[in-house]
């Protein structure tokens, strides 16, 4: 997962990525069918659950005691819940949590990967050594064992969720980043830079970083997918977003005790909003991959 | 080799006492390990056991003790259970190490055939069907696919079959009074297995099929043809062989992650292993448990890595471990 809960097979997928002109990279994306699919479903349900507000049938939380739980119906497309709340509508108001919550880990941990693994592998020496064993320390305990600790101590607040997240996910792509770095750094425009007396911020941000920038989309992409699946499966075993504000992992875990009774149909759609979502930004994140790199493998 | 083993063993050394000092920071930052005790009437008893776990004194000191008592095999008492810690966590390895081996046994054979599968039926309908799968597989939050299969597989058949038990159990390892590997045991496997190695199965099917089509387009592959050596032959014994050594090394190297799938898979299916111990210890704020627990656990992913890299040593004879 993170990248760095992710599976080793995942990560090895990364490929590095080089840009070559917007125009070229945009139309290779398109192209990739998967990736068009991926980015329009992702759309449609970044604008559902935002626009919930307008989009979503009922009202957040609007309770109807008298039909409790009954099935998806034609009132009520994916049924409704023990207090006869509209399921497609809390399913709605609870994917702002769980995408943003997704994107914002993605993107703090790629900021904050970026960087240390910049810095570790232009400046080299003690420092990026240090910086890498101290990576290592994350490679040796389950990432979902550190979490649930540290959710178990600071509180799970969507804000304190992201943070956690983010603070073990970033030390995969600050090894990429590192390795990507190492070859960059002997490369003659980067010498160039130098002689004429760039300052190393300056070679960092305006030479190093546009070569990277494939990399870091791709990044964030995956990231935001396994962030998402990484705070359900925390919100499933009590640590992730708290009642009363709903995400659907946590909606999954007050569904869990539903398998073999009437009302299991609550457990399956949460479950297929999160595989849809990912499925759809796994699709993208291939996309960006091939349109950015387009010597890479095809997996 | 041994000496690159030893080596590598004294190197892991530091790495593993940084990371349980961390912990151990971690761990008394968050949690009280006399919480228990709070509400005890006797207003001595919490002197008395702060003075006796030495808690009066620096935490350095403290991990200089606790990691002294680790080391000697005295790892304290349960504050949940009242039981030796050391004897807690060896009951619970066994549940654990059931599951890991099934598991990594099952999703090696089911990923390495689906691998070769794919790779030499490239584009085929079977393998758009197979890697569409993975995607999937690959997307699924695993508790939720666990939850869905004892709906699918345990809860409905029974009902459709008007059965006295369901065809697959979901709780537990055995039933009550059981124990061996019977038929029984079988039946509590396949659910948590299944689980615990979707996402594996799908990842490693996904790496697997991009390093025989890489093994299938070279060189020594299209020379071993022209020799006219047996397709089957060429396939298994050129091809599938070559690329085993990097699909070795992803293998050993995601023990981590099982680990962390552990705590979820044993949670549905009430199998009282590691990924339950620690839950439950994380809950009562057992502190006496949870540190061996993540110590354990760490050596136990030290030891898998130096594993993915002797793997790939003896299968690839270009390796040299020195």
């Amino acid at each position: 997962m993170s990248a760095d809960m992710g599976t080793v097979a995942q990560m090895a997928e990364v490929a590095p990525a080089q840009v070559s002109g917007t125009r070229e990279v945009l139309r290779r994306f398109v192209r990739h069918r998967l990736a068009a699919i991926g980015t329009v479903v992702l759309l449609l349900l970044v604008v559902a659950c935002f626009g919930a507000s307008w989009i979503a049938p009922y009202e957040k939380g609007a309770q109807d005691l008298l039909i409790g739980p009954t099935g998806p119906s034609a009132q009520h497309p994916l049924g409704t819940d023990e207090l006869g709340r509209d399921y497609l509508t809390e399913l709605l108001f609870a994917g702002r949590i769980s995408l943003a919550i997704g994107f914002f880990v993605a993107v703090f941990a790629t900021v904050l990967g970026t960087a240390v693994g910049a810095i570790a592998g232009y400046r080299g020496g003690a420092l990026g050594e240090l910086i890498m064993r101290v990576t290592d320390l994350f490679l040796i305990v389950p990432g979902v064992a550190i979490l649930a600790l540290a959710l178990e101590g600071l509180g799970s607040s969507p804000t304190t969720i992201v943070l956690v997240l983010a603070g073990i996910s970033w030390t995969y792509i600050a090894r990429v980043v590192r390795s990507q770095v190492l070859s960059l750094r002997e490369k003659e425009f980067v010498e160039a830079a130098r002689v004429v007396g760039a300052s190393t911020t300056r070679i960092l941000v305006r030479h190093l970083l546009p070569n990277l920038a494939g990399l870091i989309v791709v990044n964030i992409s995956l990231a935001t997918a396994t962030a998402i699946i990484v705070e359900s499966t925390l919100s499933f075993l009590g640590f992730g977003v708290q009642p009363p504000r709903t995400s659907w992992g946590n909606m999954l875990s007050q569904a869990a005790g539903l398998v073999g009774t009437e009302q299991v149909y609550l457990l399956y759609f949460p479950g297929l909003f999160i595989l849809v979502t990912v499925l759809a930004v796994n699709f993208v994140g291939d996309g960006l991959r091939d349109a950015l790199d387009p010597q890479g493998k095809q997996l | 080799m041994i000496a690159y083993v030893v080596r590598r063993l004294l190197l892991s050394v530091p790495i593993v006492l940084v990371a349980s000092f961390v912990l151990f920071l971690a761990v008394r930052e968050t949690f009280d390990p006399l919480a228990k005790l709070r509400q005890s009437r006797d207003p001595g008893v919490l002197e008395r056991e702060t003075v006796r776990l030495g808690l009066d004194r620096s935490v350095p000191e403290q991990y200089v003790l606790w990691l002294k008592g680790f080391l000697t095999g005295n790892w304290g008492v349960s504050s949940r259970t009242g039981e030796d810690v050391r004897t807690v966590i060896f009951a619970a390895l066994g549940p654990t190490l059931q599951l890991i081996t099934w598991g990594v046994l099952f999703a090696v054979v089911i990923a390495g055939a689906i691998s070769v599968y794919s790779a030499t039926k490239q584009y085929s309908a079977g393998d758009h069907v197979l890697t569409t799968l993975s995607y999937i597989g690959i997307a699924l939050p695993a508790f939720w696919f666990g939850l869905v299969l004892i709906q699918l597989l345990a809860v409905l058949p029974r009902q459709w079959f008007g059965l006295d038990e369901p065809p697959l159990y979901f709780v537990g390892l055995h039933s009550p009074g059981r124990t061996g590997f019977d038929l029984d045991y079988l039946r509590h496997l396949v659910l948590p297995v299944l689980t615990l190695t979707i996402t594996l199965v799908a990842s490693w099917s996904r790496f697997g099929r991009a390093s025989m089509l890489d093994a299938l387009s070279s060189d020594y592959v299209r020379t071993a043809r022209a020799k006219g050596v047996p397709r089957r032959q060429v396939i298994l014994r050129h091809a599938a062989r070559n690329s085993l050594a990097p699909f070795v090394t992803v293998v050993a190297l995601d023990g981590a992650l099982l680990f962390g799938g552990l705590i979820v898979t044993e949670q549905i299916y009430s199998i009282p292993g590691m990924g339950r111990l620690f839950l439950d210890s994380l809950l009562t704020g057992d502190v006496f448990v949870l540190l061996p627990w993540m110590l354990v656990v760490a050596v136990a992913v030290v030891l898998c890595n130096l594993l993915a890299d002797v793997g790939y040593a003896l299968l690839d004879p270009r390796v040299r471990l020195r």
